[in-house]
């Protein structure tokens, strides 16, 4: 086994120890659940309104599970010192890296497996049968593991360089802020002032822009996602996180453990 | 081909928060270990040996200076399969058992799954742990986690071992092992390179030690050739000397000290010693025995301390912080 698999294998057996991961596993598939309840005083929207909590939940859940793990991958390590004995071996600064960021996204697919294995339960109860049409929720789910493949390496690079709480916030911020780039952008052509419109459209550019991966609301109704917005984010996805994995390397390469 | 090569290996670290000031941790550290020896390095806490080790290991890097492990650089990585590294107070993985641990371990080594079972399995019986194989570290006591730590450190099978304060938190029965352990390792043709505040396990361990202190290299040298060419003095005891043999024997001695009727008389300079015992043998006082007070190792090392504690911490600041204003 490669030592970027064996660390990637290790982090995974570390997250899915952490009681926090069943607690959040057990709020989303609690969430799914009130979804049918919601689903049942909605007539005619029952489907839609059990998709877009389902889905939402789902999204939301996996993406505390993304940051208060990865936050304390690296810094965590740093912070007791299990990085000695690791970095002593013949391991390289970036296959540690990379094997815990594969790690943690390892156990972010395997949770969000089991979630969206919950909310076809909870479709299956409603409708009492499932279409092949009801697979198209699975492409929202995709874009939903793309966002936590950026928020991973967001959560991982502000580790390198800060605290866990500071990482907290920051790659929150940027989530938040990356689902309102689209806004910022229309609000920077707004105002006609060239410098507000050049500074948005850099921020448009420079940022994750997650708001490309909601497709809830559009497979909620039914919606399929065209293929070539499956593949052009998918290479957004990747590029963008590859971007991030090498700055986070760049960074840990330099770093010292007193 | 040395085990361990440093060259002028300088660590400076900056300390304040607005207006960083350098302070130097490690000062120039040039020391040659053998293959098959055991090292010791020695000094009081800060005096650098932390910090030497870090470096050796890469976990920091050095301001100036060079060094070689296993006559490689230090950024080749895949040398760090032949060497094995236990750090100060180590901690490791909470969730983890010590088979997990050491298993994980095992798979950064690129060890097959047979090889390394056995060798974990192994390593478990020789530390005492075999009971606590399957057992959470987060329940091991700290004497526990100082031997897993051990076992990692010995995983691959090293060539050359670096403890850091291996005897830290170990009661007894626990230090007694790590120096057979250490000693078995030494038998094994192993090289040893550890550090230690604790001279009495130098004394027994090293064939050669380094004595650092303020991150300065205050000594280093063969542990039997300091022990033996440091005769402190000679002592020559009596049976019931009377009081004109003490009068007349005074211009030699250092002391005297009493125990029920005999006289223990330490004579300073080698060169007197003849006249005292001619003197004693004149009067007819009965000489009980004739010993060499041979140095030891806290001697030594209280020497060498002693020797630079006459310079002040705050020249040596100073003259750093010139020495990078110059540098601008």
């Amino acid at each position: 086994m490669s030592r970027v698999a064996s660390i990637a294998l290790h982090t995974f057996k570390e997250s899915v120890r952490e009681r926090v991961l069943y607690n959040l596993i057990a709020f989303a598939l609690l969430l799914i659940g009130a979804a049918i309840l919601f689903g049942s005083i909605s007539v005619g929207v029952e489907e839609i309104i059990l998709v877009n909590l389902g889905l939402s939940s789902i999204s939301v859940f996996g993406l505390l599970m993304a940051i208060f793990i990865g936050i304390g991958l690296v810094s965590k390590e740093i912070e007791r010192r299990t990085i000695f004995s690791i970095l002593s071996k013949p391991v390289h600064r970036a296959e540690f890296i990379v094997g815990k960021y594969l790690g943690l996204l390892l156990t972010l697919v395997i949770n969000t497996a089991i979630m969206t294995a919950g909310f076809y339960v909870a479709l299956l109860y409603q409708k009492r049968t499932l279409r092949l049409a009801d697979l198209l929720v699975l492409e929202a789910v995709y874009f939903i593991l793309l966002q936590f493949a950026l928020v991973v390496g967001l959560a991982l690079l502000f580790s390198c360089i800060s605290t866990p709480v500071l990482s907290a916030v920051f790659t929150l911020c940027l989530y938040i802020i990356g689902n309102l780039l689209g806004d910022i952008r229309w609000f920077g052509q707004e105002t006609g002032n060239a410098l507000v419109e050049n500074g948005t459209a850099v921020l448009y550019y420079l940022l994750p822009n997650f708001g490309n991966f909601n497709a809830i609301s559009q497979v909620s109704h039914g919606e399929g996602i065209p293929g070539y917005l499956l593949i052009s984010n998918s290479l957004y996805a990747l590029l963008y996180v590859a971007i991030l994995l090498s700055a986070s390397i760049m960074i840990f390469e330099e770093k010292e453990f007193r | 081909m040395l085990a361990v090569e440093t060259c002028d290996l300088t660590k400076d670290y900056s300390i304040g928060f607005f207006r960083k000031r350098p302070k130097r941790a490690l000062d120039g550290l040039s020391l040659r270990v053998e293959p098959g020896e055991v090292f010791g390095l020695l000094g009081p806490n800060g005096a650098g040996k932390s910090t030497t080790l870090k470096i050796l290991l890469r976990l920091i890097f050095p301001t100036s200076g060079t060094a070689r492990i296993l006559g490689r650089e230090l950024n080749d990585v895949s040398m760090h399969a032949r060497i094995g590294y236990l750090p100060e107070n180590p901690y490791f993985y909470d969730h983890l058992t010590a088979r997990e641990f050491l298993n994980y371990v095992g798979e950064l080594f690129g060890l097959g799954a047979t090889e390394r079972r056995q060798r974990v399995d192994r390593l478990l019986d020789r530390l005492g742990l075999a009971s606590s194989r399957d057992v959470a570290l987060r329940k091991f006591s700290k004497g526990m986690v100082q031997r897993v730590g051990l076992a990692q450190a010995l995983i691959n099978d090293p060539e050359l071992i670096f403890l850091d304060e291996p005897m830290s938190g170990l009661d007894p029965l626990g230090r007694r092992e790590v120096r057979d352990l250490i000693l078995d390792l030494k038998r094994q043709g192993k090289t040893v390179f550890f550090s230690t505040h604790i001279l009495s396990d130098a004394e027994m361990l090293c064939d050669r030690v380094a004595i650092l202190n303020r991150g300065r290299l205050q000594g280093c040298g063969d542990l039997r050739e300091i022990l033996r060419l440091g005769v402190a003095a000679t002592e020559i005891v009596l049976e019931n000397p009377p009081p004109e043999a003490l009068k007349e024997l005074s211009p030699f001695n250092r002391s005297v000290v009493w125990t029920g009727e005999r006289a223990r008389l330490e004579i300073a300079d080698e060169a007197d010693v003849p006249k005292a015992l001619s003197t004693a043998l004149r009067l007819g006082v009965r000489i009980v025995s004739l010993n060499p007070v041979k140095m030891s190792l806290e001697d030594y090392f209280m020497a060498r301390i002693e020797e630079f504690s006459h310079t002040p911490l705050d020249q040596d600041l100073k003259a750093v912080a010139q020495e990078k204003e110059v540098k601008r």
